[in-house]
């Protein structure tokens, strides 16, 4: 069945943007899950924050809010605790959520709230063109940062983990199959996802030389509920793994009310 | 004062945090209340959680009261520093009921009544805080009032635990029964009347459940607190969520989401609380959400002084970030906090914007008698629309509000956004665009302004025909209506109750033919006036402004206006 998943919307993104790449695949993963009957498109809600990952809810032809720079997890949560029938996927940025809006991630994953958090993750601010986030490598140079960053990037996965995300994962923008499958699966998590999508920029970071050379697929069969096996695979810096380190089963915030 | 006004009686009792003065006055209000009387109660307690000096003052009259008073009839001391703080504002007939264990007070002969409170309490092993049981029921005794209505209080408030509070308040009965005192008396009531007493916050929140309200988000701060408090406690009653979240900002954001998804959503806080959701009080107006907020205004700048009163936030709540209408209302007392609470919600959903509701210290934690069966309040009807494919969010249409759909809905697209959009919710930067989303918003002021006047966002008291005029909003409303019993000229007390969008008109109506007016107001720059002076170009030379962080005492204040006229 072919999903009418289009909008009006003319697309802004760089020429090229692995952008293009996530909205591939997310279109794809929802209308593979709406046509083999295990979501209702009426019911999925994309939200976003601020910044060119935001720019997606205006690209997906279902209901959709674009929240502020930080802020769509608790955006989200509304949402949820108003309707908990509604599938609630929601974007956001390395910036928009490692930085401005950490302390709303913390607290999602720990009370377990029922939302898809699909993070693209580029290690730069881009559509204020190119500075340090929390993310960045230390000595990025950019343009706040002229004489290159000292501070450690954090290591979100490992946040996400000390939280009680009941959903951890990762992908990469280039590989569009893998990455459409590990969607599905976060979008099919009952509780709160964390999904990271590495995200090379091709304007202010590109960084697709580097990832394509070290990125590796977790086995089918790797474990899925041991938490110190996850924080040691989410902490591999050599070759990086990709796929589902951590699902566990918790109740939902939302359905506890 | 006139000479056919009733006597208004007052009752101070006090003690450190923890001695339960504060519960125990509420249960003095609600007796008096029991008897026929119209009471009002204040409750004054620094920030902290034992010690310090607590203390909830208790008026009451046969007629209806606005606020409570210094002077006292009695005083209920559970400490020395009670007693010490509070003696000199007895009345020369006034007497101090004071624990035995406390063996320093100093007063004239006959005012003092010492009473063995902590020795009954240890003897029939009663939890400290139901000491002031005792004290109650000695009071009942002195004053000649029925001790069976105190313990209908007690059962009303602590059900099967009641017990042990009415033996204790029999012990402090027989205890001045026996030592032979005289009875002084209050004026008969008529009885058969039964009214309810209830503080601000619970009747906002009240309201508001009233209006619809199915979820309500905050996060603690005083003195709005209480509205979570008694939502959380309700919230079975009424099917209604209630969450606690990490930060305003989350819970802002929250409220946000809740409202797209269809739900009458509200959250409550202070000015701190209230800064930290401005960015989406703004993503309310831009994206058309309708949200309400209850701000109860504490003293600023800033922390402040965290568990008293003031009312200087009113240019701060209606100046949210861009441009776009917003609403706000500010109920004088209990009872319009009720209307008000309903009102919002309502106002909120049929204009699809946000809606500040702003309360104070003295207003949402004073205990005051409210009838709601007078103000009927039920969720008004929303503009909506055939949902499905053709569904744009922001349709444009005669007067700015367009059809509301929800996500789930079938075959239905609901897009909203922070950033300007078209009327499918769909990210614009066309300049034409633009503009007419401003004017599509700002077409929403012609309805709402009659509204606003439908309900009489100006409300006047006293003398109609008199040409002394004092202006006034929010929980001074209470002082005011008290203060002018007293004042020796009538006067003309005008409420402004609407404070965004201004009901000019009535308030220009209001002032025809006036003298002179005053502005009175709990703030260092009145800015009540400077509201008024921005939207009528009117300049309120004479003000009794107040910023020491308590409320205005209506005799204190009579003599202000007194002195001015």
């Amino acid at each position: 069945m072919n999903i009418d998943l289009n909008t009006k919307a003319k697309n802004t993104w760089c020429p090229g943007c692995t952008n293009f790449m996530i909205l591939t695949a997310f279109k794809n993963a929802l209308s593979e899950l709406i046509t083999e009957g295990k979501i209702k498109k009426d019911n999925i809600v994309v939200g976003a924050g601020i910044g060119c990952h935001g720019k997606i809810a205006d690209y997906v032809g279902t209901n959709s809010i674009i929240s502020l720079h930080g802020r769509v997890v608790p955006t989200m949560t509304g949402v949820k605790l108003g309707n908990p029938n509604l599938t609630a996927i929601a974007f956001s940025g390395d910036g928009d959520s490692y930085a401005e809006g950490i302390e709303h991630l913390v607290h999602a994953a720990k009370r377990n709230s029922d939302i898809k958090l699909f993070v693209h993750n580029n290690q730069v601010f881009g559509l204020t063109t190119g500075q340090v986030t929390p993310t960045s490598n230390r000595g990025y140079k950019g343009k706040s940062t002229p004489q290159g960053s000292v501070e450690e990037p954090i290591n979100p996965q490992m946040v996400m983990l000390a939280s009680g995300a009941t959903f951890i994962a990762r992908v990469y923008t280039g590989d569009l199959p893998f990455m459409t499958q590990i969607m599905k699966k976060a979008i099919l998590h009952k509780g709160f996802a964390h999904l990271e999508i590495i995200q090379p920029c091709i304007s202010f970071n590109d960084t697709r030389d580097y990832f394509k050379e070290r990125v590796y697929n977790l086995e089918e069969n790797s474990p899925k509920n041991d938490l110190q096996w996850a924080m040691q695979k989410v902490q591999e810096k050599e070759r990086i793994p990709l796929g589902i380190f951590y699902e566990v089963e918790k109740p939902v915030f939302e359905e506890q009310l | 004062m006139n000479k056919n006004q009733e006597k208004i009686y007052t009752i101070l009792i006090g003690g450190q945090a923890g001695d339960g003065a504060r519960e125990a006055g509420v249960n003095l209000a609600r007796l008096f209340c029991k008897l026929g009387y119209y009471v009002f109660a204040s409750m004054e307690y620094p920030s902290l959680i034992r010690g310090g000096h607590n203390f909830c003052r208790v008026s009451f009259s046969k007629e209806k009261i606005f606020s409570d008073y210094r002077e006292l009839d009695a005083i209920i001391a559970l400490n020395q520093e009670t007693a010490d703080l509070h003696k000199n504002e007895l009345k020369k007939t006034g007497v101090i009921f004071f624990d035995n264990n406390i063996n320093s007070i100093i007063g004239k002969s006959g005012q003092l009544i010492s009473l063995p409170i902590t020795s009954y309490t240890k003897e029939l092993s009663a939890p400290p805080l139901a000491r002031t049981a005792v004290a109650l029921g000695a009071f009942c005794r002195y004053y000649d009032l029925p001790l069976l209505k105190l313990n209908e209080v007690f059962t009303d408030i602590f059900g099967s635990k009641a017990q042990i509070n009415i033996d204790l308040a029999q012990k402090g009965f027989d205890y001045l029964q026996d030592k032979n005192f005289g009875q002084t008396k209050f004026p008969k009531t008529d009885k058969k009347i039964k009214r309810q007493i209830i503080d601000g916050n619970a009747a906002t929140g009240e309201g508001m459940v009233a209006a619809g309200m199915k979820n309500y988000i905050a996060y603690p701060m005083t003195p709005a607190t209480s509205v979570l408090h008694h939502l959380a406690k309700q919230a079975p009653k009424y099917g209604l969520k209630v969450t606690q979240a990490e930060s305003e900002v989350a819970v802002i954001n929250m409220v946000l989401g809740s409202a797209y998804s269809g739900v009458r959503t509200a959250t409550g806080t202070s000015g701190g609380g209230f800064a930290l959701m401005t960015e989406a009080l703004s993503m309310a107006g831009i994206a058309e959400i309708p949200t309400v907020v209850v701000e109860s205004q504490r003293p600023g700048p800033s922390t402040g002084v965290p568990t008293r009163t003031a009312q200087g936030d009113l240019q701060f709540v209606r100046q949210i970030l861009g441009e776009f209408p917003r609403i706000v209302l500010a109920p004088g007392d209990q009872q319009e906090a009720y209307e008000i609470g309903g009102k919002a919600m309502n106002l909120a959903w049929q204009y699809q914007l946000p809606v500040m509701v702003a309360l104070d210290k003295h207003l949402s934690e004073s205990l005051a008698n409210a009838d709601f069966s007078k103000i009927k309040i039920k969720p008004e009807k929303i503009k909506t629309s055939k949902c499905g494919k053709n569904y744009q969010r922001y349709a444009f249409g005669a007067d700015g509000v367009s059809p509301l759909c929800f996500p789930g809905t079938k075959d239905t697209i609901v897009k909203v956004n922070s950033y300007e959009h078209s009327e499918d919710g769909l990210i614009t930067e066309s300049a034409e665009m633009t503009q007419k989303m401003f004017d599509k918003r700002f077409a929403k002021l012609k309805n709402l302004e009659k509204e606003i006047n439908s309900f009489k966002g100006v409300r006047i008291y006293g003398d109609k025909k008199s040409k002394n005029v004092v202006v006034f909003w929010g929980s001074t409303k209470g002082a005011v209506l008290e203060a002018i019993k007293y004042v020796k000229k009538p006067v003309k007390a005008v409420q402004v109750l609407a404070i965004e969008p201004l009901p000019i008109k009535s308030l220009l109506d209001a002032y025809k033919g006036a003298k002179k007016i005053i502005d009175i107001e709990l703030n260092h720059t009145g800015q009540l006036a400077q509201v008024i002076a921005e939207k009528t170009g009117l300049k309120i030379k004479n003000k009794i402004l107040k910023y020491d962080t308590f409320a205005f005492e209506p005799i204190e204040l009579a003599k202000k206006i007194d002195k001015i006229l």
